[in-house]
């Protein structure tokens, strides 16, 4: 394969992939007098655009992605994305609508914003929706603003979040930047949270208590009724992290078992594409009691008409521009129209399914620190692996090798070497034999051959890279100086 | 419809080798107190061609596109040459996620890098970020990354900055103990100096100041930056028109320490306010503080150049509750697409493209400010808007425009209320002088019959 050169490096003086219409009002040099100018944006490259296309084109080619195969990515929902929101978000009239526009030449949008709001209140059971979180964590911060809002008018925000040693890392940043100190709770031989020692947790200095469920193994928390009685009952909220709502969708309902506030990630559950680490979704649903505090504006509907309603006094405010990621919202909501209530709770059932199947299939090839059963994912670990040398690293940079994309490494953090696997619904089962298969041969030739994962991947377009120098000795960008080969 | 590619056989088989008769089963941890027991209230599913249609008849209740429209104030419409459409639709670069496995991301990876690259290009720093959410969620992060460098309680920002990014950052800070004092405008639309320097103190943390301005108008960001020096506080500078930044100077070389702002005009349509692309730059000697992901140069076993994501010490997935942002997954794809447009537009294209914004913008005010009954509010230089005050009060004037199919601009009495004529206007490339010449006679009309 060719190796593709930064764009700077192929830019050459006088080269253009562009023209502009020709100016078409006189111009005048005297309007410029006086301004603090640049000449030119010095180093920006000068390119044809067949060197534009082949740039891109070639620089595609290295990336793995889900049309192309499997991509177990574990918390990450790597499902497929159906082509025809895409084009469905791109009708001309959402994709040049000016988010200033008054009500009145935008109906159109606003009943998109309202009717995804409905639904996704029906499908968790909530009341309702704010959709301006641009991403996942985006919605915690929100979520958590919500909760501090409704507690301060309750007399006292309080000062402390619990959060499960198991939770994703964006759990006790969102916290901390809303002004709460994190206190983490270890997870029972279970892998859930243990109800004596929640309870034992739980005081009138705790605001809220945030929760994944199924949490980052992929293992429902069946007290969760039990759960929020505790919290409620100190006088606290129950923030739930909808990142794995996937495995529940049609089966049961974050509302219905005492959750206050969540948050979804639309591009998980409701398929829109990840595009390579955003933009995403993080909507954040709210039962009545926090409903005043929701952000600036809220779409409401007076006789068929939508407006945006502004004057809110209890609001806590806004924590993006306008109204959100508007056309990954109409993608979402293309999603949930096409499957309706049966195909979303078959999407829940095949999740998990086909997250069973491989936990079954590689039981005895990998370790399991909780035998507790699992919904749409499951974390296995290389502690079977480890004693022949060979770490999750090796094992997932192999995975490489037979076109495979590794799992989740990074986390939860209550297993070592973890290898957090989610295969989601749209998975065929000849996409699940193929990593099954990976899987099990990695597994031999980690006690045979561990040197052959040691140096995975053998055939990528790069091999693994030095990322300690990367973090020791940055270059974070192309400058005339450095022209590194 | 539906996309599980499972027949009915395969999935036999696999709860067979589960070992359990049916799909229920594999839920028996859900208690049954909490179960569904009847079905989600939705819809029926659609085909895709009810679908197409479905959401059609919706768009078409959208009026906004047969208008005439010189609506800006954070969102604006620029060219978007094709190829930024054809390459960016591409699956490899829209269906994988964040690159956290680098063999199989270089695409991503490199796409990043050249993007931080550019940012720090029109901006004249060290470092950018991978991206941020949008524009105001940007100035917010810069607003906090600023106190922790600073460690001073008090923050102060242009009332010239864009409302909603104010009330942003304002809804950010709320709960950090940290101050925010408004800097009043002068006459001619800029930050008022004097203000500035009487609220500057050694508890200003950082000055925020946006360029151009909600009014359009050219700031001083030398003299913003030097102020600010001059207390030890650091100097903010937003940027939420960024195709000014083809023919303004670099705010990085006009003093800012920190650079924020909003890359829409940057290929992203402007889709009703959302997808949208936050980015971020500043010296090398903040790097500890910088929020949000980085992606850095450095090689394989073999020796060849690659990309990696890097100094994530910083982020949320170690650090956890210290991390200096919760930010995780950005707009990659959004980021994606500025870097196309911008290495598309070149370094030529670029020039271009501001210069046509700033004859265009300021043909059109001279040529409404000339009309009996508008008047140019404030004398401030500008990039690609202005704000022009009527002699009665707009609402009449803007009905009967709308009925000409026009949108003349931004209302600005509901962010100003010592404004209630005003309004602001955004010219940009995409306007043609025949659709300025209209504006100018239908307003001239409408005035005149008022």
């Amino acid at each position: 394969m060719i190796r593709e050169p930064l764009i700077f490096e192929i830019s050459a003086e006088g080269k253009r992939a562009f023209r502009l219409p020709k100016l078409d009002v006189p111009a005048k040099e005297e309007i410029i007098k006086n301004l603090p100018l640049r000449r030119e944006v010095e180093g920006f490259p000068q390119v044809s655009e067949v060197e534009v296309v082949r740039h891109f084109l070639r620089l595609s080619r290295t990336n793995f992605c889900v049309d192309e195969g499997f991509y177990p990515l574990g918390s990450c929902t790597m499902k497929y994305s159906p082509k025809i929101n895409e084009k469905i978000a791109s009708l001309f009239q959402f994709l040049y609508a000016h988010p200033a526009a008054s009500a009145d030449f935008v109906q159109g949008n606003l009943e998109i914003l309202k009717t995804a709001e409905e639904l996704l209140a029906e499908v968790t059971g909530m009341d309702a929706f704010s959709l301006q979180p641009s991403a996942g964590a985006q919605g915690e911060l929100l979520g958590m603003m919500l909760i501090r809002a409704c507690l301060e008018e309750r007399g006292n925000p309080r000062k402390i979040v619990l959060i499960p040693d198991s939770a994703h890392g964006t759990n006790p940043s969102s916290a901390h930047i809303c002004g709460y100190s994190v206190r983490e709770i270890k997870s029972n031989e279970a892998g859930t949270i243990d109800l004596s020692s929640l309870a034992q947790s739980m005081n009138d200095d705790v605001a809220a208590l945030m929760i994944t469920n199924p949490n980052t193994l992929g293992v429902f928390e069946a007290d969760m009724r039990k759960i929020a009685e505790i919290v409620h009952s100190k006088g606290g909220l129950v923030y739930m992290d909808g990142a794995n709502l996937n495995a529940l969708v049609g089966i049961c309902r974050p509302g219905d078992m005492g959750v206050d506030v969540l948050h979804l990630n639309l591009h998980k559950t409701f398929s829109t594409p990840h595009g390579g680490g955003g933009p995403g979704a993080g909507p954040v649903g709210v039962k009545r009691i926090m409903e005043p505090y929701l952000p600036l504006p809220v779409v409401e509907r007076k006789e068929n008409r939508y407006l945006l309603n502004f004057k809110r006094p209890k609001s806590i405010g806004r924590v993006r521009s306008f109204y959100g990621n508007y056309l990954v919202i109409i993608k979402a909501l293309a999603y949930i129209l096409s499957l309706g209530a049966e195909g979303l709770r078959e999407v829940a059932e095949v999740a998990v399914l086909n997250s069973n199947y491989i936990r079954k299939s590689l039981e005895e090839d990998y370790h399991l620190k909780y035998k507790t059963p699992t919904l749409h994912e499951c974390v296995f670990s290389d502690k079977f692996q480890k004693v022949h040398g060979v770490q999750n690293i090796d094992i997932a940079k192999r995975l490489i090798d037979f076109g495979v994309h590794p799992p989740t490494m990074s986390f939860p953090l209550i297993v070592p070497g973890a290898l957090m696997t989610e295969p989601t619904e749209t998975e065929s089962k000849r996409d699940l034999e193929i990593f099954i298969e990976a899987m099990k041969t990695i597994a031999k030739e980690a006690k045979g051959n561990p040197g052959i994962l040691k140096s995975a991947p053998h055939n990528s377009y790069v091999r693994r890279l030095d990322e300690t120098t990367a973090a020791r000795n940055p270059i974070l960008r192309w400058s005339e100086e450095k022209k590194a080969g | 419809m539906s996309y599980i590619s499972l027949s009915d056989k395969d999935k036999k088989e696999m709860l067979e080798r589960i070992g359990i008769s049916s799909a229920n089963e594999l839920f028996r941890t859900i208690p049954d107190e909490i179960r569904l027991k009847k079905k989600l209230n939705l819809p029926s599913p659609l085909t895709e061609t009810e679908l197409v249609h479905h959401f059609q008849k919706i768009a078409k209740k959208n009026t906004y596109s047969d208008c005439l429209s010189f609506l800006g104030g954070g969102a604006y419409p620029h060219l978007i040459p094709y190829v930024v459409d054809y390459l960016s639709l591409r699956s490899e670069f829209i269906n994988p996620y964040t690159p956290y496995q680098p063999e199989v991301s270089q695409g991503t990876l490199q796409v990043i890098f050249e993007f931080q690259t550019l940012i720090c290009q029109l901006t004249g720093m060290d470092i950018a970020n991978a991206s941020l959410y949008d524009g105001a969620s940007g100035a917010a992060e810069a607003v906090l990354m600023a106190h922790r460098l600073k460690e001073k309680p008090r923050v102060l920002i242009a009332r010239t900055v864009h409302p909603q990014y104010r009330r942003v950052i304002e809804t950010y800070i709320k709960n950090l103990g940290i101050e925010i004092q408004e800097v009043d405008y002068s006459e001619r639309g800029e930050v008022d100096f004097e203000d500035l320097s009487r609220k500057l103190n050694d508890k200003t943390a950082a000055v925020v100041t946006q360029s151009p301005n909600f009014f359009g108008i050219i700031e001083d960001f030398k003299k913003v930056s030097e102020l600010a020096r001059s207390s030890q506080a650091l100097s903010i500078a937003v940027v939420a028109e960024a195709a000014s930044l083809g023919i303004l100077e670099a705010p990085g070389k006009l003093g800012a320490d920190i650079v924020s702002g909003e890359g829409q005009s940057f290929g992203i349509p402007l889709s009703f306010g959302g997808p949208y692309l936050g980015f971020m730059s500043c010296s090398m000697d903040f790097i500890r503080q910088f929020p949000g992901r980085i992606a850095g140069q450095t090689k394989d076993v073999d020796g060849k150049r690659g990309f990696v994501l890097t100094l994530s010490t910083r982020e949320q997935h170690i650090r956890r509750e210290r991390a200096t942002s919760n930010i995780c997954t950005n707009q990659a794809w959004c980021a994606l697409r500025a870097t196309i447009f911008l290495e598309t537009l070149g370094r030529e294209g670029m020039r271009e493209l501001a210069w046509q914004n700033i004859q265009k913008a300021n043909y059109a005010l001279e040529k409404l400010s000339r009309i009996k009954g508008v008047k140019r509010k404030f004398q401030g230089s500008i990039f690609n808007e202005f704000v022009l005050e009527l002699s009665k009060s707009p609402s009449k004037i803007e009905a009967s425009l709308r009925k000409k199919g026009i949108i003349p601009g931004l209302s600005l009495k509901e962010f100003y209320p010592e404004l209630p004529n005003c309004f602001l206007v955004c010219v940009t490339e995409t306007h043609t002088k025949e659709e300025i010449d209209r504006l100018a006679e239908s307003l001239e009309k409408v005035l005149r019959e008022s």
